[in-house]
């Protein structure tokens, strides 16, 4: 017979038993093309059994060398490049750049100009926001609002493609306007398709935002403060989410935006569901956009959507086919590429992950020196090793989803 | 040098007197060469005094002026949410040593855009915590935005190692 076990035995036991749940650490390699990730990024994470301890996020592994191919043509030859940053909103950043050039010529586009970039770039804004929430859902088990997320992306594309002729890769901005005018039924159409869009977001609204499973692995999970997003310099929806109403479009309005009525939604506390909300609201708020810029565009009337410089723009085609001066012109403007005049300039928009900025350094030649992206997507995954220490390793999926990183964007 | 006003480049200037070498506004943009050995006391001055207020470094990279001397220029960009500011600082970093103090003590944010300038340009921080190469591979040899790294060169692909 076993002698009945004291007091201080059985409590050294229970203990035994509790650490010994708590084994040495795991470590966990995840990615660079996991299915519960959209975008190429690999975690190498150190897990205390679902508890993630500490998380090296390793970036990369789209790197093609944007920046050295930039610097190796023409300005011109850098905006196909541009539209390869983020596949789901090419059009931002397009802008972005030939904004920046245009800073450095010292250039001011058309009007007419003006508006179609920031109807495009709205529109382009949408169907990033549309991406980011419909893919969380997917990545979360829930198929179906990423089917109604993706069915308004794609009307949002059509639209893209009559404005440029390119769902994805827009190559629609240019050094001094835009590729061209919209087609004469585009207000017609687009005002269609918005009204679909919105029947869409509605349905998407109404299946997932109260969704019990899905509020519930969104609230307080990624969490990151105010002062924490100062500090990594994080901007967009993040920055937002946790209360700071910072939108470039506001507070240092470009193009038209301060002559658009439209607000910034901001979030309280910083979490996963908070940013859910401020997308979608932000998505509402882009919509408004377009509907305005339509309506200016026509009430504008007719006007050019090209800037009138020999410097930048080719002429018209009838003139350089028929006269000399202007055929040498485009010949030149194609094979050389414009000159660009010598310093340097940052011009920062807001894209839908964040700060998108250029900073150009050219020395006066048709090459440029420097053609940094700042990239927000970069930018704004650094913090996430922080954010998600101690807490679960699920809550790294939709975590990592409302961060949107673009590879294309973040490794360049 | 232009005479700054009231703006925060007055007050750098006479915070920090000595460590900025040129000041210049060319479109818009506020920018302040400094003593490369000052940017760390140059930053902390940007985000504490109650003037400037640069709660956030932006932005943060490097220009190759391959043939000039110092041939590295490391660009801060700074901006400041409380005061709707943004400001650059620049600071010239030598070939033979390319090394400058790291700001990442002062600003998170340094962290990874240090790492990524020391992989692309092989420019060292003195004091970065976990300084290595971000985008391309450990095994990787030289620095590719450097101006001197021909864009044709092929380095192979490594494989997975077991």
């Amino acid at each position: 017979m076993t002698e009945p076990m004291t007091r201080h035995a059985a409590e050294a036991l229970e203990e035994d038993l509790e650490r010994s749940l708590h084994t040495e650490h795991q470590l966990l390699n995840m990615g660079p093309s996991h299915p519960a990730t959209h975008g190429t990024v690999k975690f190498l994470i150190e897990l205390d059994g679902e508890t993630i301890v500490n998380i090296d996020v390793q970036v990369g592994y789209l790197h093609r060398g944007f920046e050295k191919e930039c610097e190796s043509g023409t300005w011109y030859q850098a905006i196909p490049y541009t539209d390869r940053l983020n596949y789901n909103s090419a059009i931002l950043a397009n802008i972005g750049f030939c904004m920046g050039v245009e800073k450095l010529l010292s250039l001011e586009t058309p009007e007419r100009c003006q508006w179609l970039r920031v109807l495009s770039g709205e529109l382009a804004r949408v169907g990033d926001h549309l991406t980011r929430c419909g893919a969380a859902c997917l990545e979360l088990a829930a198929m179906t609002p990423f089917l109604y997320g993706i069915e308004a992306r794609e009307l949002v594309w059509d639209l893209q493609e009559m404005l440029c002729g390119a769902r994805v890769t827009s190559n629609y901005v240019r050094i001094g306007g835009v590729k061209h005018e919209m087609p004469a039924d585009f207000p017609g159409i687009c005002r269609e398709y918005l009204a679909r869009v919105r029947v869409l977001l509605r349905d998407f609204d109404d299946v997932i935002t109260r969704n019990r499973i899905f509020v519930d692995r969104l609230k307080e999970t990624g969490v990151i403060s105010k002062e924490d997003c100062l500090r990594y310099a994080v901007t967009g929806p993040i920055l937002r989410s946790a209360g700071v109403p910072f939108d470039l479009r506001k507070d240092e309005p470009y193009l038209t935006y301060d002559r658009i009525d439209f607000d910034v939604p901001i979030g309280e506390t910083g979490d996963n569901y908070d940013r859910y909300l401020v997308c979608v609201e932000e998505m509402n708020q882009s919509l408004r956009i377009v509907e305005q810029c339509l309506e200016h565009l026509e009430k504008l009337g007719p006007g050019p959507v090209n800037v009138f410089d020999p410097r930048v723009r080719w002429p018209a085609k009838d003139r350089v086919f028929n006269r000399m001066e202007e055929l040498i012109q485009q010949f030149k403007l194609v094979t050389d590429g414009p000159r660009v005049p010598a310093g340097e300039a940052y011009h920062a928009i807001e894209s839908a992950n964040g700060e998108l900025g250029f900073y150009l350094v050219s020395d006066g030649s048709a090459i440029p020196v420097k053609v940094r992206c700042r990239p927000p997507s970069f930018i704004n995954l650094a913090p996430m090793g922080a954010m998600l220490r101690g807490s679960m390793l699920a809550d790294l999926i939709p975590t990592f989803d409302f961060m949107n990183m673009i590879g294309g964007e973040c490794d360049r | 040098m232009n005479d700054w006003g009231s703006h925060p480049l007055r007050r750098l200037l006479e915070g920090c007197p000595g460590a900025v070498q040129q000041t210049h506004a060319q479109h818009g943009d506020a920018t302040a060469v400094v003593a490369s050995d000052r940017i760390v006391e140059v930053l902390t001055f940007l985000r504490d005094d109650p003037d400037c207020e640069f709660e956030m470094l932006t932005d943060l990279t490097a220009v190759d002026r391959l043939g000039e001397t110092p041939r590295f220029e490391v660009v801060y960009h700074l901006c400041s949410l409380s005061r709707r500011q943004r400001v650059r600082i620049k600071a010239r970093v030598a070939e033979a040593d390319p090394v400058i103090d790291s700001a990442v003590p002062i600003y998170a944010s340094a962290n990874w855009m240090e790492r990524e300038v020391f992989d692309l340009y092989g420019i060292r921080f003195e004091g970065h915590p976990d300084l290595r190469r971000i985008l391309l591979y450990d095994e990787f040899e030289g620095h590719p935005l450097r101006k001197d790294y021909a864009k044709e060169r092929r380095q192979p692909l490594i494989g997975p190692r077991n």
